[in-house]
């Protein structure tokens, strides 16, 4: 009948049917679609009123029949969107009466939502009602949510404030709010989740981290906040040598082009010349507003520039009000919690959460007690655990690096089983990563682009992808690790000036021809240990 | 009309004898579930409505029946001699005419009244009763001020008739009662508004020099506003609730009986400490919503209760303390006086002495067991009163063919000698009428056969007052409240405040029911609490409103018998196929009547179903005519002494109608 375009009543009425008694049928709502439409250009402005009418009583009887019907509310959404003077009013009252019967009923909240933007519904009316559906239960995401949609309507920042965060009377009375939630049921995650938006921070802006230049490899590096695609031909990324603009191609250390942390040039020798007493380096991110400029002296062989992870409380996580006061009274009260509700894991979380935003140095030694006991209470998710672990040891050991200000990273016997942050090293001379569980040396080392010695003795790595392209690494130990096909050292040819290779106590050792295959692959590598 | 009932029956229930006559919960639901099953059942009450000590009244319903109360001793038992009929191989068992059920009956009007004397005087049949001697009991204008009888008869009647063929003799004396009431209540109606008229006139006269005197007073009730809007009122002689998973529950949704009633929740427990009322949180959500708890209290309730859900999978949090009191055990639980309170009074309903471990783990998580099916406490309270029920069960009997006779008493039950088993019913009129089991609430056997019986009483006051013991946003809340016993050997009071939106009392009050276990009257037991929690209506007081306890408006105290632990054989000399019904004993919940219900049935008509759902009436295939009015033709309702509506006014007469 579609294909023959007989799209009339009949078909409004064969279908409703069937819809009436099984609404999840996507193709039948389409058919209908387009029979009112036909309709719409047919009928008499009264006639169509009738015929809307019917529709939605249609609608709703099958919203009867199955209230989480993605069709009927998108039927629903659609037919609204095209009446000339739709009945929101009438709207609100449904959706309200839906989530009497089911307030989790998400489907409900969606259109709800949709409703009162068309509607232009006031933001503390829909806030109410959300109190309202928590009041009843609070055991419900899309109403928390949609607190996390209004309040910063609600309360809007000036322009020079953090966008989507609230001023702190409406932070502090939220979090009681939500307090009273996880004291009465800690094991209701909707309340949790909330809370750590409430204590979370916008957004950041892009911005660009780090600026290097190094005279050697005639190579310029930026490392971006968040990670980037800059494309072949495309503007995105400007250079300006000493403020005239200098068309480059723009790569990943890794060579494969998608969206990362670090990206790279090559430069003319005119731009690194030692003639002048300097060159300035000037790069700008236009599609986010950011740019940063660095020097490179006469003689020095190599400049740049970089934000201060100390500065910028770069691995405050997620959690990051302003005010430490709120942040401290909220770890007490967890504390609190934590002490009635000793194996609550989110409550465990959330403390630990709650001193990495405070304060990460001071709380490391608590911090990880509190990842022991948690992994204890939670050990199917032991191993995000550990993950999350070294990402928070990971964050520390470079902090107190840059306090030492200096270019060495100790990262050995800390139990890591994930390596990340590793754009933030792109300055890091010296790794080493001995004694861990790591199981991978991962693509994304092949940002530290000023890396001479890496030590990763005694792990489970099985693969060595991330040591690509280092132009500077010279010695590299892996001892003792879980090295097994020859292939996986192939990445190792790519770097130049590697001279020392330890490969000791691997099982690729004991494999026949391993000498003779390292000898043909790494001609340059005076030292080989095998 | 008396003539028309058959002579023959397969249960005979029986409501006879007093003025009071009783069909409360237990029968009417055994007669239901009879008439269910196919038994022949005939309901036989002396009374004009449905329920005794289970019934509603109306304001003036309740005025009506306290003065029948007054005059129960009055009343001289002068039917046909019934002692010619007993057969030489035959005995009797007399049945008592006189209720014993109720005493210690005393009533206190704190509304203010009527400023003119000559005003007063006509309502002094209300507010005074207990002095008023009814002088000439079939005079018209007092029956002119009693429209409730008329009223409930009409309720009652009409109801059933709705379902089925009326006698037409029957239908036009009701509706010519009917009619007449409306038109009395009318009269009534003016004359208040007279009344009304001319006390704002004096207001107005009297205040010019007393000034501020005059707001506040046009919004309080007074008596004639209550005595006016009587009908608003659904007074219940039993204060119950249903627990929401409770065996009254499950009956009413079984049997499908449940459609004849509506219900509401009650919205909030309350406690009593320290002088305060205070909501008690005890779900989810009010935890959540709380504001009195702190956040660490929070966690140790909701944790305790979610232990005592389940209580019986961790013996060994509790096994230890199983010889020692509830409140004992609370102590030792990471709990805070303030929630222990809560649990021991509010939760679990019981006191410092009453429960071991164990039984208060149980009656927490029966509480926490009923909460969340139908909101947000575990009780439901029906619309109009918890004398609907019984109605209901009628309602269902009667559609099944049962047949119910108000107004007609039986003077004696016929035991043949041989078998030692009850044959018949001798009838107000000197009708036999033959049956195979009889079914007897306890209050109608004679001395005689309760010599050896030991009752409990129940204190009970019911309560008129002008706002809720818990003040919040919305006036319509429906609350219960335990204030425990103050002295050891004192019991725990049971408050239940119910708003207007119940549909038991007029809007602006309050209908407040006290119950607990007696030690002395009513009024010495429940006076302290009512005392604690209200204070009596006066004239003056203006200021502090908001601080201000409720005002009591009006307040009726009574003892009520509690027969519901007498063994059957505590009984002398009852034939086995006579079966005692207890009157309404004194537990919050309505499983004793069920239970009861359900045993007797049992004994009547063994391995039959007990009130299983009805057959849908589109599931049946008749020719013509359905199920329905099948049952209608059946089910005839019969009215003695309905003659006359002027008859009709003039109640529990029976002798009248013989005269």
């Amino acid at each position: 009948m579609r294909q023959a375009g007989e799209l009339d009543e009949s078909v409004l009425e064969l279908t409703s049917q069937i819809l009436g008694a099984n609404p999840d049928f996507a193709t039948l709502w389409n058919c209908r679609r387009e029979v009112l439409q036909r309709l719409e250009a047919q009928k008499s402005p009264e006639e169509l009123a009738a015929l809307v009418k019917t529709e939605l009583g249609f609608l709703e009887s099958c919203l009867r029949v199955n209230p989480k019907s993605y069709g009927t509310w998108h039927h629903r959404c659609w037919l609204l969107g095209r009446l000339p003077e739709p009945n929101w009013a009438r709207e609100l009252e449904l959706c309200a009466r839906f989530l009497e019967v089911d307030e989790r009923n998400f489907h409900c909240w969606d259109y709800r939502r949709f409703v009162a933007a068309q509607a232009a519904v006031p933001p503390a009316e829909e806030l109410a009602f959300t109190d309202s559906l928590i009041t009843r239960n609070f055991s419900n995401y899309s109403s928390w949510h949609y607190r996390s949609c209004l309040l910063p309507q609600l309360h809007p920042q000036p322009d020079s404030g953090p966008q989507g965060r609230l001023p702190e009377d409406v932070l502090l009375k939220e979090l009681e709010l939500v307090q009273n939630a996880f004291f009465t049921d800690p094991n209701d995650q909707s309340a949790w989740f909330y809370h750590r938006w409430l204590l979370g921070r916008a957004d950041p802006q892009d911005a660009l981290r780090c600026l290097h230049v190094s005279r050697d490899e005639a190579c310029l590096t930026v490392s971006f906040s968040r990670p980037v695609l800059v494309g072949p031909r495309t503007e995105t990324l400007l250079l300006m040598v000493d403020e005239s603009p200098l068309a480059v191609e723009w790569r990943t250390p890794d060579g494969r082009n998608w969206p990362g942390h670090v990206w790279l040039c090559d430069l003319p020798a005119t731009s690194l010349n030692d003639q002048l007493p300097h060159h300035t380096f000037r790069v700008i991110w236009t599609a986010g507003d950011a740019q940063k400029e660095c020097v490179l002296l006469k003689g020095h062989q190599e400049g740049w520039c970089r934000d201060s992870a100390t500065d910028e409380q770069l691995f405050r996580c997620e959690l990051s009000v302003e005010k430490s006061t709120v942040l401290q009274s909220e770890l007490e009260s967890c504390k609190e919690l934590q002490e009635l509700e000793p194996e609550n894991k989110w409550c465990l979380l959330t403390i630990i959460l709650l001193m990495r935003a405070l304060d990460p140095l001071l709380y490391e030694k608590e911090t990880l007690q509190y990842f022991q006991t948690l992994k204890a209470v939670d050990p199917m998710r032991a191993a995000y655990l550990d993950d999350l672990r070294s990402k928070f040891l990971l964050e520390n050991s470079l902090l107190k690096m840059e306090y030492a200000e200096v270019r060495v990273l100790h990262l050995g016997h800390k139990d890591l089983t994930v390596l990340c942050h590793l754009e933030q090293l792109l300055l890091v001379t010296h790794l080493d990563l001995s004694h861990n569980r790591l199981r991978a040396l991962p693509p994304a080392l092949a940002a530290l682009r000023c890396l001479e010695v890496l030590q990763a003795n005694d792990n489970a790595i099985e693969s060595l992808d991330g040591v690509t392209n280092l132009p500077r690494l010279q010695e590299l130990s892996l001892c003792n690790n879980r090295l097994q096909q020859r292939m996986v050292l192939q990445p190792l040819a790519s770097c130049p000036r590697l001279v020392l290779l330890n490969l000791q106590g691997n099982p690729l050792c004991q494999a026949v021809g391993t000498s003779e295959y390292l000898a043909e692959l790494l001609p340059l590598v005076n030292s080989i240990l095998v | 009309m008396a003539d028309n009932l058959p002579s023959e029956f397969d249960v005979i229930v029986i409501g006879t004898a007093s003025v009071n006559s009783i069909t409360g919960l237990p029968e009417s639901i055994i007669a239901a579930a009879c008439s269910r099953s196919g038994q022949r059942v005939l309901h036989v009450d002396s009374r004009s409505y449905y329920g005794g000590n289970w019934a509603s009244f109306s304001f003036s319903g309740i005025l009506s029946w306290l003065k029948e109360y007054q005059e129960n001793s009055d009343i001289v038992n002068e039917g046909p001699a019934w002692q010619e009929q007993i057969l030489e191989n035959e005995e009797a068992i007399a049945l008592s005419r006189k209720d014993k059920t109720i005493q210690h009956v005393e009533v206190f009007c704190y509304a203010s009244q009527d400023l003119h004397e000559e005003v007063e005087e006509a309502g002094a049949l209300q507010k005074n009763h207990a002095s008023v001697i009814s002088e000439n009991p079939t005079e018209a204008v007092h029956s002119a001020y009693l429209p409730s009888e008329d009223e409930s008869l009409c309720i009652a009647s009409c109801e059933m008739l709705t379902e089925q063929t009326p006698s037409s003799d029957l239908e036009t004396a009701l509706e010519i009662s009917n009619v007449k009431v409306t038109g009395e209540t009318e009269k009534h109606d003016d004359k208040t508004c007279m009344k009304s008229a001319s006390e704002e006139e004096t207001s107005k006269n009297v205040p010019t020099t007393e000034g501020t005197a005059l707001q506040p007073k046009k919004t309080r009730i007074t008596y004639s506003q209550i005595i006016k809007e009587g009908r608003r009122f659904n007074i219940d002689l039993v204060s119950k609730l249903l627990y929401s998973r409770g065996l009254l529950i499950d009956l009413l949704i079984k049997s499908n009986v449940s459609r004849y009633a509506e219900f509401k929740n009650i919205t909030r427990i309350l406690a009593f400490r320290e002088g305060r009322v205070e909501q008690v949180p005890c779900s989810r959500a009010d935890v959540f919503n709380s504001k009195q708890l702190t956040m660490v209290e929070k966690r140790m309730l909701m944790k305790f209760l979610t232990f005592c859900m389940e209580y019986e999978k961790h013996p060994d949090e509790y096994k230890a303390y199983e010889e020692i009191t509830f409140s004992e055990y609370l102590k030792t639980q990471k709990l805070t006086p303030n929630l222990q309170y809560f649990v021991l009074h509010s939760i679990a309903m019981t006191s410092e002495t009453a429960s071991n471990t164990i039984d208060g783990l149980k009656a927490t998580k029966n509480f926490l067991h009923c909460l969340g099916r139908y909101g947000n406490t575990p009780f439901l309270f029906p619309l109009y009163g918890q004398g609907e029920l019984p109605q209901c069960f009628c309602r269902m009997c009667a559609v099944f063919g049962g047949i119910y006779c108000l107004r007609h008493s039986v003077q004696c039950l016929v035991v043949d000698k041989e078998s030692r088993k009850c044959k018949a019913i001798i009838d107000q009129f000197g009708q036999r009428i033959i049956s195979k089991h009889f079914l007897v609430e306890d209050s109608y056997f004679s001395e005689n056969t309760c010599s050896h019986v030991q009752y409990r009483q129940i204190s009970r006051s019911v309560l008129i007052t002008d706002r809720s013991v818990l003040k919040t946003d919305s006036d319509q809340q429906i609350s219960i409240l335990t204030v425990p016993g103050e002295e050891p050997g004192t019991f725990a009071v049971r408050v239940i405040e119910l708003c207007s939106s119940t549909m038991t009392c007029m809007k602006g009050t309050y209908l407040v029911h006290l119950t607990c276990t007696s030690s002395k009257t009513a009024r010495e037991d429940l006076e302290p609490v009512v005392q604690k929690l209200f204070t009596p209506y006066t004239e003056t007081e203006t200021e502090n409103e908001e601080v201000e306890k409720p005002r009591l408006l009006w307040a009726l105290y009574f003892n009520m018998r509690d027969s519901s632990d007498v063994s059957r054989n505590s009984y002398n000399d009852l034939p086995s196929n006579v079966y005692v019904c207890s009157g309404p004993d004194s537990g919050l919940g309505n499983d004793n009547a069920v239970k009861q219900a359900e045993t007797l049935f049992q004994l009547i008509c063994p391995n039959e179903d007990f009130c299983p759902p009805p057959p849908n009436p589109e599931d049946i295939i008749t020719d013509g005519d359905s199920l329905q009015s099948e049952a209608s033709e059946a089910s005839v309702i019969l009215e003695a002494n309905s003659e006359t509506p002027k008859e009709s006014a003039s109640l529990g007469n029976p002798e009248e109608a013989s005269q």
